[in-house]
Protein backbone atom coordinates (compact mmCIF):
# COMPACT_ATOMS: atom_id res chain seq x y z
CA UNK A 1 0.00 0.00 0.00
CA UNK A 2 1.09 3.58 -0.47
CA UNK A 3 0.96 6.51 1.33
CA UNK A 4 -2.15 7.90 0.06
CA UNK A 5 -3.61 4.58 0.80
CA UNK A 6 -2.43 4.25 4.08
CA UNK A 7 -3.39 7.67 5.04
CA UNK A 8 -7.18 7.63 3.81
CA UNK A 9 -7.01 4.05 6.20
CA UNK A 10 -5.89 5.88 8.88
CA UNK A 11 -8.70 8.66 8.75
CA UNK A 12 -11.22 6.02 8.24
CA UNK A 13 -9.94 4.29 11.20
CA UNK A 14 -9.58 6.86 13.68
CA UNK A 15 -13.31 7.97 12.48
CA UNK A 16 -14.81 4.72 13.03
CA UNK A 17 -13.07 4.39 16.24
CA UNK A 18 -14.16 7.54 18.05
CA UNK A 19 -17.60 7.07 16.35
CA UNK A 20 -18.66 3.61 17.57
CA UNK A 21 -15.87 2.46 20.50
CA UNK A 22 -15.67 5.74 22.31
CA UNK A 23 -18.77 6.69 23.75
CA UNK A 24 -19.16 10.58 23.74
CA UNK A 25 -17.65 10.95 19.97
CA UNK A 26 -14.96 13.81 19.58
CA UNK A 27 -16.06 14.45 16.64
CA UNK A 28 -20.00 15.88 17.58
CA UNK A 29 -18.42 18.21 20.25
CA UNK A 30 -17.54 21.50 19.17
CA UNK A 31 -14.17 21.15 22.04
CA UNK A 32 -13.07 19.40 19.24
CA UNK A 33 -12.81 21.49 16.32
CA UNK A 34 -11.72 24.22 17.92
CA UNK A 35 -8.81 22.78 19.25
CA UNK A 36 -8.27 21.69 15.41
CA UNK A 37 -8.96 24.68 14.20
CA UNK A 38 -6.08 26.44 16.68
CA UNK A 39 -4.05 22.92 15.72
CA UNK A 40 -4.05 23.07 11.82
CA UNK A 41 -2.19 26.46 11.41
CA UNK A 42 0.42 24.90 13.55
CA UNK A 43 0.51 21.99 11.59
CA UNK A 44 0.95 23.70 8.30
CA UNK A 45 3.67 25.81 9.67
CA UNK A 46 5.48 22.74 10.82
CA UNK A 47 5.27 20.94 7.66
CA UNK A 48 6.27 23.46 5.69
CA UNK A 49 9.10 23.47 7.61
CA UNK A 50 9.57 19.63 7.31
CA UNK A 51 9.09 19.32 3.71
CA UNK A 52 10.08 22.63 1.81
CA UNK A 53 13.15 22.16 -0.92
CA UNK A 54 16.11 24.24 0.42
CA UNK A 55 19.07 25.68 -1.14
CA UNK A 56 20.66 22.32 -0.76
CA UNK A 57 17.83 21.03 -3.34
CA UNK A 58 16.31 18.91 -0.47
CA UNK A 59 13.67 18.82 2.22
CA UNK A 60 14.30 17.57 5.57
CA UNK A 61 11.48 14.81 5.04
CA UNK A 62 10.94 13.95 1.48
CA UNK A 63 8.28 11.40 -0.48
CA UNK A 64 8.63 9.28 -2.74
CA UNK A 65 6.15 10.83 -6.06
CA UNK A 66 4.88 7.50 -6.41
CA UNK A 67 3.50 6.71 -3.09
CA UNK A 68 1.21 10.23 -3.06
CA UNK A 69 -1.51 11.86 -4.84
CA UNK A 70 0.85 14.90 -5.37
CA UNK A 71 -1.50 17.75 -4.10
CA UNK A 72 0.78 19.78 -1.65
CA UNK A 73 -0.24 22.22 1.01
CA UNK A 74 1.91 24.23 2.62
CA UNK A 75 4.86 22.25 0.99
CA UNK A 76 3.87 18.85 2.42
CA UNK A 77 1.51 16.23 0.36
CA UNK A 78 -2.26 16.44 1.32
CA UNK A 79 -1.58 12.90 2.78
CA UNK A 80 0.12 14.66 5.47
CA UNK A 81 -2.77 16.52 7.05
CA UNK A 82 -4.68 13.54 6.71
CA UNK A 83 -1.84 11.61 8.93
CA UNK A 84 -2.14 14.21 11.41
CA UNK A 85 -5.78 14.42 11.95
CA UNK A 86 -6.20 10.89 12.65
CA UNK A 87 -3.08 11.26 15.01
CA UNK A 88 -4.76 13.95 16.31
CA UNK A 89 -8.31 12.53 16.79
CA UNK A 90 -7.31 9.25 18.21
CA UNK A 91 -5.12 10.98 20.75
CA UNK A 92 -7.63 13.52 22.23
CA UNK A 93 -10.39 10.87 21.90
CA UNK A 94 -8.07 8.28 24.29
CA UNK A 95 -7.19 11.33 26.51
CA UNK A 96 -11.13 11.44 26.71
CA UNK A 97 -12.39 8.66 27.26
CA UNK A 98 -9.52 7.60 30.05
CA UNK A 99 -10.97 10.84 31.81
CA UNK A 100 -15.03 9.79 31.67
CA UNK A 101 -13.77 6.55 33.23
CA UNK A 102 -12.46 8.35 36.05
CA UNK A 103 -8.94 8.11 35.31
CA UNK A 104 -6.86 10.98 36.81
CA UNK A 105 -10.08 12.83 35.10
CA UNK A 106 -9.84 15.77 37.30
CA UNK A 107 -6.90 18.57 37.61
CA UNK B 1 24.25 26.53 8.12
CA UNK B 2 26.60 24.14 7.77
CA UNK B 3 29.39 25.97 8.93
CA UNK B 4 27.69 26.70 12.38
CA UNK B 5 26.67 22.87 12.67
CA UNK B 6 23.44 23.87 12.76
CA UNK B 7 21.62 22.12 9.97
CA UNK B 8 21.42 18.85 11.90
CA UNK B 9 19.14 20.13 14.21
CA UNK B 10 16.86 21.24 11.30
CA UNK B 11 14.27 18.40 12.12
CA UNK B 12 14.91 18.98 16.35
CA UNK B 13 13.74 22.82 15.58
CA UNK B 14 10.20 21.83 14.45
CA UNK B 15 10.12 19.45 17.55
CA UNK B 16 11.49 22.60 19.98
CA UNK B 17 8.52 24.60 18.25
CA UNK B 18 5.71 22.74 18.91
CA UNK B 19 7.08 21.82 22.56
CA UNK B 20 7.30 25.54 23.31
CA UNK B 21 4.09 26.69 21.20
CA UNK B 22 2.02 23.71 22.97
CA UNK B 23 3.62 23.53 26.86
CA UNK B 24 2.78 27.29 27.63
CA UNK B 25 -0.83 26.26 28.24
CA UNK B 26 0.54 24.08 31.18
CA UNK B 27 2.43 26.98 32.82
CA UNK B 28 0.02 30.01 32.01
CA UNK B 29 -3.39 27.92 31.55
CA UNK B 30 -2.60 25.46 34.00
CA UNK B 31 -3.93 22.47 32.01
CA UNK B 32 -2.88 20.09 34.50
CA UNK B 33 -2.12 17.73 32.04
CA UNK B 34 1.68 17.48 33.94
CA UNK B 35 0.14 16.10 37.36
CA UNK B 36 -1.89 13.89 34.63
CA UNK B 37 1.31 11.89 33.33
CA UNK B 38 -0.30 8.54 33.77
CA UNK B 39 -3.27 9.18 31.75
CA UNK B 40 -1.65 11.36 29.03
CA UNK B 41 1.06 8.31 29.30
CA UNK B 42 -1.66 6.09 28.25
CA UNK B 43 -3.13 8.08 25.72
CA UNK B 44 -0.07 8.73 23.91
CA UNK B 45 1.71 5.67 23.97
CA UNK B 46 -1.21 3.04 22.38
CA UNK B 47 -1.50 5.47 19.15
CA UNK B 48 2.32 6.36 18.84
CA UNK B 49 3.09 2.59 19.17
CA UNK B 50 0.70 2.36 15.85
CA UNK B 51 2.41 5.59 13.60
CA UNK B 52 6.02 4.49 14.69
CA UNK B 53 4.79 0.93 12.72
CA UNK B 54 3.26 2.60 9.91
CA UNK B 55 6.45 5.06 10.51
CA UNK B 56 8.39 1.92 10.19
CA UNK B 57 6.83 0.35 7.22
CA UNK B 58 6.70 3.32 5.29
CA UNK B 59 10.49 4.26 5.97
CA UNK B 60 11.21 0.47 4.89
CA UNK B 61 8.87 1.03 1.73
CA UNK B 62 10.91 4.52 0.81
CA UNK B 63 6.88 6.33 1.11
CA UNK B 64 9.13 9.06 3.06
CA UNK B 65 12.67 9.23 3.66
CA UNK B 66 15.14 12.02 5.95
CA UNK B 67 17.63 14.08 4.82
CA UNK B 68 20.61 13.08 7.29
CA UNK B 69 22.12 16.46 7.03
CA UNK B 70 19.30 18.00 8.87
CA UNK B 71 18.90 15.08 11.53
CA UNK B 72 20.91 14.74 14.78
CA UNK B 73 22.06 11.35 13.23
CA UNK B 74 21.01 8.53 15.64
CA UNK B 75 18.44 5.81 14.60
CA UNK B 76 16.16 3.56 16.32
CA UNK B 77 14.40 -0.27 15.05
CA UNK B 78 13.92 -0.25 11.32
CA UNK B 79 16.00 3.05 10.81
CA UNK B 80 13.96 5.39 12.67
CA UNK B 81 15.67 8.56 13.57
CA UNK B 82 15.14 9.75 17.13
CA UNK B 83 13.45 13.11 15.93
CA UNK B 84 10.16 10.58 14.95
CA UNK B 85 10.39 9.04 17.93
CA UNK B 86 10.31 12.54 19.76
CA UNK B 87 7.51 13.66 17.15
CA UNK B 88 5.25 11.11 18.51
CA UNK B 89 5.24 12.32 22.50
CA UNK B 90 5.55 15.94 21.63
CA UNK B 91 2.93 16.37 19.18
CA UNK B 92 0.53 13.87 20.95
CA UNK B 93 1.38 15.74 24.00
CA UNK B 94 0.42 19.40 22.06
CA UNK B 95 -2.70 18.04 20.97
CA UNK B 96 -3.96 17.21 24.77
CA UNK B 97 -2.31 20.36 25.58
CA UNK B 98 -4.55 21.78 23.47
CA UNK B 99 -8.15 20.36 24.07
CA UNK B 100 -7.39 20.71 27.60
CA UNK B 101 -6.59 24.20 27.02
CA UNK B 102 -9.62 25.09 25.39
CA UNK B 103 -11.51 23.62 28.27
CA UNK B 104 -9.87 25.03 30.63
CA UNK B 105 -10.60 28.90 28.87
CA UNK B 106 -14.02 27.70 27.93
CA UNK B 107 -14.99 25.37 31.02
CA UNK B 108 -18.76 25.24 29.85
CA UNK B 109 -17.55 23.01 26.52
CA UNK B 110 -16.47 20.35 29.35
CA UNK B 111 -19.70 20.36 31.15
CA UNK B 112 -21.75 20.26 28.29
CA UNK B 113 -19.97 17.95 25.56
CA UNK B 114 -17.23 15.59 27.92
CA UNK B 115 -20.02 13.19 30.00
CA UNK B 116 -20.35 12.05 32.63
CA UNK B 117 -18.45 10.18 34.79
CA UNK B 118 -18.94 6.13 33.06
CA UNK B 119 -17.11 4.79 36.22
Amino acid sequence: MIYSDLAIAAVLIAVMVDLFVFKNSLLTRAAFWISYSIILPFQLMTNWWLTHYRADGKAIVMYDPETIIGTRIAAAPLEDLLFGFALILSTMGLWEFWGRRGFQRDK
Amino acid sequence: MRRFGVAKFGYMAMLAFTFCGSFWLEVVLKTGVLRRWKRALISILPVSAVFLVWDAYAISQGHWFFNRDRMLGIYGPYGIPLEEFLFFIIVPMAAILTIEGVTTVKPHLREKEFGKDEK
